[in-house]
């Protein structure tokens, strides 16, 4: 069972009140503490190495499965390969996160290596956040990587948001696509103090007619540190996207290095980067409204991460 | 009441005298009034509007309202004493959405999707098109006008200043923006003090304050001083011909 700490850092990684509905897996400080399967999704301890396969029958929609991992003890240190087979035509959500609350003065790491095979026509929405706490002064790190291989026609939605308290991430994503497959990224990064910031995307858009769309939106304070590096390849004929907008705040650095690659005389690449501070005039429009000037720093960098 | 006693508002420049903008600007926007205060381009209207906000800061003077000194108050204490303010540019926002923007302007956090879509309503939206979008590029420069001033309408102060609200819009637009000034005018306490040129919005002022070269050149009832102003028997006539060849156009 989970003790109050672990609820608490699970409902800010997972949204979750109570036991969620549907297919689940939580695990806390090392180890598996609680899991369901349903008729469609079944999860199983792999045998080799720490993590889970899920398998999500072909055709299953309305289903959720929500894989959440809580640290509340520090020093804890590991490596979680986690694998997601989602069969054809399925239709799913997938909540994953994790959420440390150190404590102590040892580091606290958590390395979730995830990857998603989705057979043809699969769609899921894959939702993952990342909360880090702690008065301690061990460091609270997180380093998630996600492969992510869609077959003819599979769409994958992916939202990413890391708002507070993670020292130190290096976060990579590398994803294939096959013909008409699509994939959406959505990043939502704060950084604050001395943290620091890595998100590494490489896709290769290998079929006719697939699709990308990579947008990630930060804040960087304080002292903090960002690196956005994103590489397209286009293979084939296909449309990829990819932009980085980041407000820099205090001392921090922001470096985006957003790289297309185009092997299709068809293959049409876009990619945008903005760094900046907040601009004056939005300040003043807000002070207009009676915010004071923090308020209205804080509202505009609450939209800007919504 | 707001009053602007002798205020000025000068600029450094290149040579070693300073550029004067507003030069001993002293007049009355009296209770429940529509004002409108005219002038050719780079008159320092705008610089005007943005004084009485308090975006920038008089060289000399001094700005009342309600008898209270606000010169050196902060833009968030005159807004939270009842002063609201509609950019000639409004500002564009990520992530801030129309429904967010309104609910800042009324103060209310609760204030419910029918209440802000009656503001989008008053200025000839269709709330329910508007009301989760966000305030970035995505809408024209009338939208964004629109909504700039539903903001305006949302907080419902005693003092509402307009800084051209006719600039960077096209003339359909123009005419049903027109309609909601009218409106306006007719529905809403408080008083109203309008950046303009143009002819519309001089026809509904209570008073009008032509101001040419910094300094305020007429002021008077608007019954009086309009058919002067349009029949070019004003002294001020050449100053009109100019801003009615260039009406429209924004200013600096």
């Amino acid at each position: 069972m989970l003790d109050a700490v672990q609820r608490r850092i699970l409902e800010e990684v997972a949204d979750l009140h109570e036991t969620p509905i549907g297919a689940y897996n939580i695990r806390a400080n090392g180890q598996s503490a609680e899991r369901q399967t349903t008729a469609n999704v079944d999860i199983v301890t792999k045998a080799d190495r720490s993590g889970i396969d899920v398998h999500i029958l072909p055709h299953t929609t309305n289903e959720s499965v929500h894989i959440p991992v809580v640290i509340s003890e520090s020093g804890i240190e590991e490596i979680v390969y986690n694998d997601f087979y989602v069969g054809e035509g399925a239709d799913v959500v997938i909540v994953a996160g994790c959420g440390i609350h150190n404590c102590g003065d040892q580091d606290s790491s958590h390395n979730g290596i995830h990857r998603f095979f989705l057979s043809r026509g699969a769609r899921i929405k894959y939702v993952e956040k990342h909360y880090g706490e702690g008065d301690g002064n061990g460091q609270n790190i997180m380093n998630p990587t996600t492969e992510v291989y869609l077959e003819e026609d599979a769409v994958m939605e992916m939202e990413t948001v890391q708002i507070k308290g993670v020292d130190s991430t290096d976060r990579r994503m590398i994803a294939t696509l096959a013909k008409g497959a699509k994939l959406i990224v959505r990043e939502r990064l704060m950084t604050h103090g001395q943290q620091s910031a890595i998100s590494y995307y490489h896709v290769d858009m290998n079929g006719e007619g697939c699709s990308c769309d990579l947008v990630s939106r930060s804040v960087a304070r304080d002292e903090s540190y960002q690196k956005f590096d994103s590489l397209i390849v286009g293979n084939a004929p296909c449309t990829g996207h990819t932009e980085c907008d980041a407000i820099i705040m205090d001392s921090a650095r922001v470096l985006a290095v957003p790289q297309l690659d185009a092997n299709n005389i068809d293959a049409s690449l876009i990619h945008e980067a903005a760094i900046g501070k907040i601009a004056g005039e939005q300040l003043i429009k807000l002070m207009t409204l009676g915010l004071s000037e923090a308020e209205a720093e804080e509202q505009i960098i609450q939209g800007f991460l919504k | 009441m707001l009053e602007l006693r002798n205020v000025s508002f000068e600029v450094p420049s290149e040579n070693s005298d300073n550029k004067i903008i507003v030069n001993n600007v002293s007049f009355v926007v009296p209770d429940d009034k529509f004002v409108v205060i005219t002038g050719p381009n780079g008159s320092g209207k705008s610089t005007l509007a943005k004084l009485i906000m308090g975006i920038e800061k008089p060289t000399s003077g001094q700005i009342l309202f309600d008898g209270v000194d606000i010169t050196e108050m902060s833009i968030t204490d005159r807004a939270k004493m009842g002063i609201s303010f509609a950019f000639q540019q409004p500002v564009r926002f990520k992530g801030i959405r129309v429904l967010d923007m309104l609910r800042l302007a009324s103060g209310k956090a609760s204030l419910s999707v029918s209440e802000a879509c009656t503001y989008l309503a008053r200025v000839g939206l269709c709330a329910k098109d508007y009301i989760n979008r966000e305030i970035n590029s995505s809408l024209s420069g009338g939208e964004l006008k629109r909504i700039e001033i539903a903001s305006v309408m949302a907080r419902g102060t005693r003092l509402s200043v307009f800084d051209e609200p006719e600039a960077g819009i096209d003339l359909w637009s123009f005419q049903n923006l027109i309609r909601v000034f009218e409106n306006m005018r007719e529905h809403t306490h408080g008083s109203i003090l309008i950046i303009s040129h143009q002819e519309r919005i001089l026809n509904i002022a209570d008073e009008i304050v032509l101001i040419s070269g910094g300094k305020v050149t007429t002021h008077g009832r608007a019954d009086t001083i309009l058919p002067e102003l349009l029949a070019g028997t004003s002294s001020d006539m050449t100053l009109c011909s100019r801003f009615h060849e260039e009406g429209g156009k924004s200013d600096a």
